[in-house]
């Protein structure tokens, strides 16, 4: 792990590895998005609307996934104190923020046929809410902290307070509010979709994950770039 | 050990008593939303009996986050944090007793002012004592939450809209289980559940809110 923790390493893989992301986020999507809206049986209950679902529930995952992930690299950064680390989870951020945006929108979109409303404030929705706020105070640390080593070191400590924060949110909601249906694909019981359903939202968790890793390197690509064209700057200004 | 967190702790509660200002000015707060909700809800009387027990809840909680910036800020300002920092106290435990100066001298007084006030916002009186009491549990755990917010925007200019949108999340949780022990009360259910776990929720924050902002407040140091 530590060879490829050197930017350099780093960033050779990447720019190997990134063509074959994008090729593969593009067939899945294609795969996915064709079962979402054309193969898979409307269904019998919800009829069309449904189909947001593909959209919804992936998006909803990946924001969840994304914030474990961006405190899984702030942890490693707090133990190695390695920038690589830091600038992962700084990148990670924004894109599990869309993450989440996304699976509020769809979320609100789909509620309106289904409850009747654009918004209630059910236990998942509010902690997804939650989470979006999370993700804003994390960038808005790194955004707010002029001196990157020391906005390294607050968000670290951020990012770690909010992975301990979430389950317990997650909880209060829980017994404060609950409205939106169970979870159904991961049960004890096996999972509650039918196989034709189920096959569709897999793919497109798939495609959604690889779209991610896509955009985070693209994302750490341009963060190592633009911190070396902040150390070539200050080496010009104390050169002079 | 003890003689210097009680030395450190005594110094807080003085230079809050001296300086004035923290206490004063959140009770005000307090106030303020007292006499603005009406106005802006109505001065339907069964409207603010249902409201009386979350808004009493939502003023001190949102009273306390305003004091968040004044906690480290000046002993930063002046140095004295920095030889905090080297005294033979731990940091950890310079900070957490910090964090019960300001539960003493601002959030605890504001708990126990607070729920009389709801009076006016006709809160039935059956419920008072148990609007005491959650709040006696859940002010410490605002307090530690607040002054994490405090610890990691100390050296910022401008960091009191950070602390808010920071300190917002952690306090979700107090406020869910602060106002359903409340609202317990009214209905049929027993409201010990909630309050236990607000104590719950207060001791977790005891443990990570002293070592997550003794963490931040040495990277603003160095």
């Amino acid at each position: 792990m530590q060879k490829f923790a050197n930017p350099v390493v780093f960033l050779k893989l990447a720019n190997a590895v990134l063509p074959w992301v994008w090729v593969l986020t593009a067939l899945l999507f294609a795969i996915g998005l064709y079962g979402a809206l054309v193969s898979t049986p409307p269904d019998a209950v919800q009829g069309e609307a449904m189909r947001i679902m593909y959209i919804h529930v992936p998006a909803a995952w990946m924001g969840l996934f994304v914030y474990v992930l961006m405190a899984g690299f702030s942890a490693v950064a707090l133990v190695y104190r390695h920038p690589l680390a830091d600038a992962a989870a700084k990148t990670a951020a924004p894109l599990g923020a869309m993450f989440c945006f996304l699976a509020l929108a769809t979320g609100s979109i789909w509620g309106k046929p289904m409850w009747g409303t654009w918004w209630v404030w059910d236990a998942r929705l509010t902690s997804m809410f939650v989470l979006m706020l999370l993700y804003m105070g994390y960038v808005a640390v790194w955004n707010a902290i002029d001196d990157p080593h020391l906005a390294a070191k607050i968000a670290r400590i951020i990012a770690l307070v909010g992975v301990i924060n979430i389950p317990i949110v997650k909880f209060s909601v829980d017994w404060w509010n609950t409205l939106h249906q169970p979870a159904s694909v991961f049960t004890m019981k096996g999972s509650k979709i039918d196989p034709s359903m189920l096959w569709a939202l897999l793919v497109m968790a798939l495609a959604y994950t690889f779209l991610f890793l896509a955009l985070h390197l693209v994302s750490m690509r341009s963060e190592i770039a633009a911190r070396k064209l902040r150390q070539l700057r200050s080496n010009e200004i104390g050169a002079r | 050990m003890w003689q210097s967190c009680k030395a450190l702790l005594w110094r807080d509660v003085q230079l809050a008593q001296r300086q004035g200002g923290g206490l004063g000015a959140a009770l005000a707060f307090i106030l303020a939303v007292l006499v603005l909700v009406p106005i802006s809800v109505g001065p339907d009387l069964a409207l603010l009996q249902r409201l009386a027990p979350g808004l009493m809840w939502l003023s001190l909680l949102l009273a306390v986050l305003l004091t968040a910036d004044r906690m480290f800020q000046q002993d930063f300002e002046d140095g004295s944090l920095d030889l905090m920092t080297m005294a033979a106290l731990p940091f950890e435990l310079v900070v957490l007793t910090k964090f019960l100066g300001h539960w003493l001298t601002v959030s605890l007084p504001l708990a126990l002012i607070a729920p009389p006030l709801g009076l006016m916002l006709n809160l039935d009186v059956a419920s008072l004592p148990i609007l005491w009491l959650s709040m006696f549990a859940g002010s410490l755990a605002l307090s530690l939450l607040a002054g994490l917010g405090g610890a990691v925007t100390v050296g910022l200019r401008r960091g009191g809209l950070l602390v808010s949108l920071l300190i917002m999340p952690l306090y979700v949780p107090v406020l869910i289980f602060g106002v359903s022990a409340t609202t317990m009360m009214m209905g049929p259910q027993s409201p010990v559940p909630s309050l236990l776990i607000l104590v719950a929720i207060t001791l977790v924050s005891l443990v990570v809110a002293p070592l997550a902002s003794a963490a931040a407040l040495r990277a603003y140091l160095q």
